[in-house]
């Protein structure tokens, strides 16, 4: 089953086949999707209605194109500002530790690194509920022993961006410390035997180097935390973040305004998505 | 300073970030939905330390058997995954060769940036009864009424399939990828037959990626909540809108943490099985 060994024509016809219809299932979802976005009807679904550009840039109700749409706009600037806090946290921490795992030795080090990696393996829900329930024990703590009401304890955004980071940081620390690896210290040495201190040479040969890394972390951090729901559907407060409005209206029923809001995102996942395999890339 | 003080100090100043993200979000808080799961709510404000959360669920048929039904279509769907995707991912590594393989390796990637709200809501445009299958369905001639096929099990496997797909190829292109060709042949040479050659050669090479795949795709079913609430409706049943009922709906957190619990424990025994049984460490499957 290798192009070297020959095969009977019909069954490298049946085999073919069967991978293209693989990708019209993995391709087709989100065909329709972008395409109803253009629908000339209220209802993303046939017949079609002739081609329109109202979902996107319409001002007026009941055709409320979305970049008209203030709540939506709001929820979109709210998982903007959550994905930034998660990707500078994500960095900076993903960034230490792939130092600490792969620079230092110390005792328990695989305990650490085993840990490290738990986060992958619990569920987004439970993680999420987690953080709730502890959150709520210390904000109750707080309050029946000094009297202090601190809201960002209970769900609010401050959670989501803890929830996230929670989980987010894992995956960044495995990028920047695969890279980490492939680095030659002799490099480090040379600066600073040239007279750089351990810092400098740190600062000014070694994080240049990891800067494809850093820079795919920080791409895929701010990506998971922009579509991430399920963490954030357990510790979302007032602000809604675009999943959570996204999920409400889909649940109330939809217009295609929403297929022209999920074909945004399609937009700017798609170009991120290749920036960052760009990115990794240059490191071969 | 000396150096040994100067390692040292930079050795905490290492330390200290990984050490306050894994305890105060990881290790506390799960210690402590595990204390609030071993309580009773006795009056306003009065816990008792009890078992009560975790009798009401093997005593109420509806959570156990939403837990069994969540458990035994997670593994379904992981074996459907493995199904679809291993002919796919061979014939990537070793079907193809240059920019076309490179091109339809990136194909596989892309969908999955997209959102799962994104991917779930194309579903529903396809197979909701005013959808798009349903109107080709009465424009062939195959059915004379709008056909729902939203809200029943089939429809949350198709779902939660496509969803895992990219978790099942990745590590089955990047496994198989490293199979020599000549191996392969060689399994020819001695008289094997396609039969054969999968079974005593390719298979055996695939096996870290069967297995990582296969954990992973398996972890992220069972944890899955929209798939199955927005294409299953209400009637899903899936354990994790369960948790979500009790703690957000209902407020009975002591039982949605013992819930939670119980989830955790299920996935932590079946990735746990997973390793064992094929000798692998969760080091080497994540990272």
């Amino acid at each position: 089953m290798i192009p070297s060994i020959p095969q009977p024509k019909a069954f490298r016809f049946l085999y073919g086949s069967y991978v293209v219809l693989f990708f019209i299932y993995l391709v087709m979802p989100l065909t329709v999707v972008a395409v109803f976005a253009f629908n000339d009807s209220m209802f993303p679904s046939l017949p079609w209605g002739g081609f329109t550009w109202d979902w996107f840039f319409n001002d007026t109700e009941p055709r409320l194109g979305l970049f008209h749409d203030s709540r939506l706009l709001e929820s979109i600037w709210t998982s903007f500002v959550i994905a930034c806090w998660v990707t500078v946290l994500s960095v900076t921490v993903g960034t230490t530790n792939a130092f600490l795992f792969e620079r230092r030795d110390f005792p328990f080090k695989n305990v650490l690194y085993m840990l490290m990696l738990l986060p992958l393996v619990v569920p987004g829900v439970i993680l999420g509920i987690s953080i709730l329930v502890f959150s709520s024990t210390i904000a109750n703590w707080l309050e029946n022993s000094f009297g202090l009401d601190l809201m960002f304890l209970r769900p609010s955004t401050f959670l989501v961006i803890l929830g996230q980071f929670s989980f987010i940081a894992t995956i960044a620390t495995l990028v920047i410390a695969a890279r980490l690896r492939k680095f030659d210290t002799a490099l480090e040495e040379a600066a600073q035997s040239l007279g750089a201190s351990r810092l400098t040479a740190v600062w000014t040969v070694t994080i240049p180097y990891l800067k494809p890394a850093i820079i795919g972390a920080a791409i895929v951090s701010f990506l998971m935390s922009f579509e991430n729901f399920n963490t954030t559907l357990m510790l979302v407060g007032s602000d809604q973040p675009l999943t959570i409005a996204m999920y409400g209206r889909l649940r109330e029923g939809s217009t295609p305004q929403l297929n022209a809001l999920s074909m945004l995102l399609m937009a700017v996942s798609g170009t991120l998505a290749l920036m960052s395999v760009f990115v990794q890339r240059d490191r071969n | 300073m000396t150096l040994g003080t100067s390692t040292r100090l930079g050795l905490f100043l290492l330390l200290a970030p990984i050490l306050v993200w894994l305890i105060a979000l990881l290790v506390l808080p799960h210690a402590d939905m595990f204390l609030v799961s071993m309580r009773e709510k006795v009056a306003p404000r009065t816990y008792e330390f009890s078992l009560a959360n975790y009798a009401e669920f093997f005593t109420e048929p509806l959570y156990w058997r939403t837990f069994a039904r969540t458990a035994i279509m997670s593994i379904a769907a992981t074996a459907m995954t493995l199904l679809i995707a291993f002919p796919v991912s061979y014939y990537i590594a070793k079907m193809l060769r240059g920019r076309l393989k490179s091109f339809l390796f990136l194909l596989c990637l892309v969908p999955f940036w997209v959102s799962e709200l994104v991917r779930t809501f194309g579903w529903m445009i396809l197979l909701r009864e005013s959808g798009v299958f349903s109107n080709v369905f009465q424009w062939v001639g195959l059915a004379d009424a709008p056909v729902e096929m939203l809200y029943n099990d089939a429809t949350i496997m198709v779902g939660l399939v496509y969803t895992s797909m990219l978790f099942m190829v990745v590590p089955l292109v990047t496994t198989l990828d490293s199979l020599d060709d000549a191996q392969v042949e060689a399994g020819y040479d001695l008289g094997g037959n396609a039969f054969t050659v999968l079974r005593e050669i390719i298979v055996p090479h695939a096996m870290p990626g069967i297995v990582s795949g296969c954990i992973v795709v398996f972890m992220l079913t069972l944890g899955n909540y929209l798939t199955p609430v927005l294409l299953g409706g209400k009637d899903s049943l899936w354990f994790t809108a369960q948790i979500y009922t009790q703690f957000i709906t209902r407020f009975n957190w002591e039982l949605g943490a013992a819930f939670g619990f119980l989830l955790l424990a299920l996935s932590s025994l079946i990735v746990w099985a997973g390793l064992k049984v094929t000798r692998q460490t969760l080091t080497e499957t994540m990272g």
